[in-house]
């Protein structure tokens, strides 16, 4: 079509547009580079993709990188490590070795499902499954809290460490809050910000406070 | 209309085979037997077609066809059923809200409103009660822990989610129920909403009872402020409602579920005994906490064996 460019034609027809055809995407193609390379290299490059988010979360800047290639790697590693943590914290530790893995992960899961659908529902323009990545991977520093915990509880646990633990866990939960808001609140409306960063509030604060409340036998 | 064809491919067709009516409707059965058997065999069948001309050509054929287009059509009703009822724009009217309208009718629903003879607006917004809920159900949660409440078949959580989530949707539909035969002028959303807001003074006491353990504290919150937003609702549902009798029943009821819903998640979820208070304070323990341990003999063992029996039912 660009040698029509040169065709001269009179000026009262008015003939000038543009006419392309989509081109078709590269799919089949990248299939195929990605189906012929070693396995290594899928896996690092899935690897490396989790560590950038991980990078995101820690330092929370504005960037779209979270949002765009959202995967839940990440947040299925972090949930399955602090609800093995969390485990054996309990009077009964016979019976409650299984349901207290079940009560983080129904806790995230539940409590990551309910804030997105209310984010939406407040009008928000980010998708389901981008909101669940970006509040699964905000849950990394009270994972680090957690650990924190477990090793100052090796050490004793008298009040000092009682209070170490209970800044730590602040500390962490208000990392958590702001690096989720800094992501989820841009996509709503400016005045509704409030509304949207109470649950995600409530949310790491359970988290938070089954993290310091959490004393093994 | 989808994917597949209307017309029916018949150059595999040899002469020969028998395109009578009884020769089609015998092929259909056969086809709508082994139909399930089509993805299966369809490699096979493709082979078999090319050479074996006549009778299983056509059946390959039209077996394939009516399977397609039983799949098209079912995918059809299906996404329109999805579109239409898991569509959680239908949602979005009642999520419309401001933060400071929130605040006001969270202070309005602890102040009873006077004028019953006319009927009192109530709000349908879901926002609101939604977090109410589930601040309801981390509270619990806390009280849960702190007071080491085992729940054998079940998690925590999963108690906390039901206990909440179910007094709310539940007690709201049998007073909607209530409310339509009783004649009062009010939609499930307003009463949703009603209920919902009604949850702030539970929550407030909550609050401040699972984590200072002073039963008579508790009984004055528990009519104070669950008695205030009691009567908020009740007034409400009065001003909307006709006629003595049917005000009575519907008043009654709601209040009584109201406050015994209250009662219920102090005692259940939270242990009666005196021996918390030493495991959580310590030797530092104030001087005027060790009243609470003065209570008559009488009102501790009706509690202990109320607990006890609240306990036994869990």
């Amino acid at each position: 079509f660009a040698g029509l460019a040169d065709v001269s034609i009179s000026e009262d027809i008015p003939v000038e547009g543009e006419i392309t055809v989509p081109v078709g995407s590269h799919s089949p193609d990248e299939d195929y580079s990605t189906l012929d390379e070693p396995v290594r290299d899928t896996i690092m490059r899935d690897l490396k993709a989790v560590g950038k988010k991980f990078v995101h979360v820690m330092y929370p800047k504005k960037s779209s990188a979270l949002l765009r290639d959202w995967d839940l790697w990440g947040p299925l590693v972090l949930c399955v490590s602090l609800a093995l943590m969390l485990q054996g914290g309990s009077a009964d530790s016979k019976d409650d070795g299984g349901p207290q893995f079940a009560e983080v992960f129904v806790i995230i899961w539940f409590g990551a499902v309910v804030i997105t659908l209310n984010s939406k529902l407040l009008g928000g323009t980010i998708s389901f499954f981008q909101s669940l990545c970006v509040l699964g991977y905000c849950v990394l520093p009270l994972t680090v809290a957690m650990l924190v915990c477990r090793l100052v509880l090796l050490a004793g646990s008298g009040t000092v460490s009682f209070i170490i633990r209970l800044i730590v866990v602040i500390a962490m939960f208000a990392w958590s809050t702001l690096a989720s808001t800094a992501f989820l609140a841009d996509s709503q409306p400016p005045n509704r910000k409030a509304l949207v960063v109470y649950p995600i509030f409530l949310f790491y604060f359970v988290i938070s406070w089954m993290i310091l409340t959490f004393t093994p036998q | 209309q989808g994917g597949g064809s209307a017309v029916i491919d018949m150059e595999n067709m040899d002469d020969t085979s028998g395109s009578s009516f009884e020769d089609m409707g015998e092929m259909h059965q056969r086809m709508k037997e082994e139909e399930e058997e089509e993805e299966g065999d369809a490699g096979a069948a493709e082979e078999e077609d090319g050479e074996f001309l006549g009778m299983k050509g056509l059946r390959g054929q039209l077996g394939r066809q009516v399977a397609d287009q039983m799949w098209q059509v079912g995918k059809r009703q299906a996404s329109r059923a999805f579109s239409l009822y898991a569509n959680i724009d239908i949602l979005r009217p009642y999520f419309d809200v401001e933060p400071v309208q929130v605040r006001a009718r969270l202070l309005e629903s602890m102040i009873p409103v006077k004028m019953i003879n006319f009927p009192q607006k109530i709000a349908g917004e879901l926002y609101g009660p939604l977090m109410l809920v589930l601040t309801l159900v981390a509270i619990l949660l806390h009280g849960m822990k702190t007071s080491d409440t085992i729940i054998r078949e079940g998690t925590l959580m999963g108690t906390a989610i039901g206990t909440c989530f179910g007094y709310w949707l539940g007690v709201s539909s049998f007073i909607y129920f209530l409310a339509y035969l009783c004649n009062a002028q009010i939609t499930m959303v307003q009463m949703l909403s009603l209920l919902g807001y009604g949850l702030f003074g539970h929550c407030i006491t909550l609050f401040v009872t699972y984590n200072i353990h002073f039963h008579s504290l508790f009984y004055i919150f528990w009519l104070g402020v669950g008695g205030l937003s009691t009567l908020r609702m009740v007034a409400v549902l009065v001003s909307r409602t006709v006629g003595h009798t049917q005000r009575l029943i519907l008043c009654g009821t709601l209040a009584a579920l109201h406050m015994l819903f209250l009662l219920y998640l102090h005692f259940a979820y939270h242990k009666v005994v005196e021996g918390i208070l030493d495991t959580l304070e310590g030797p530092n323990m104030p001087p005027f906490q060790r009243v609470a341990r003065d209570i008559p003999v009488v009102s501790n063992a009706v509690l202990n064996t109320t607990a006890k029996a609240i306990a036994l039912t869990l």
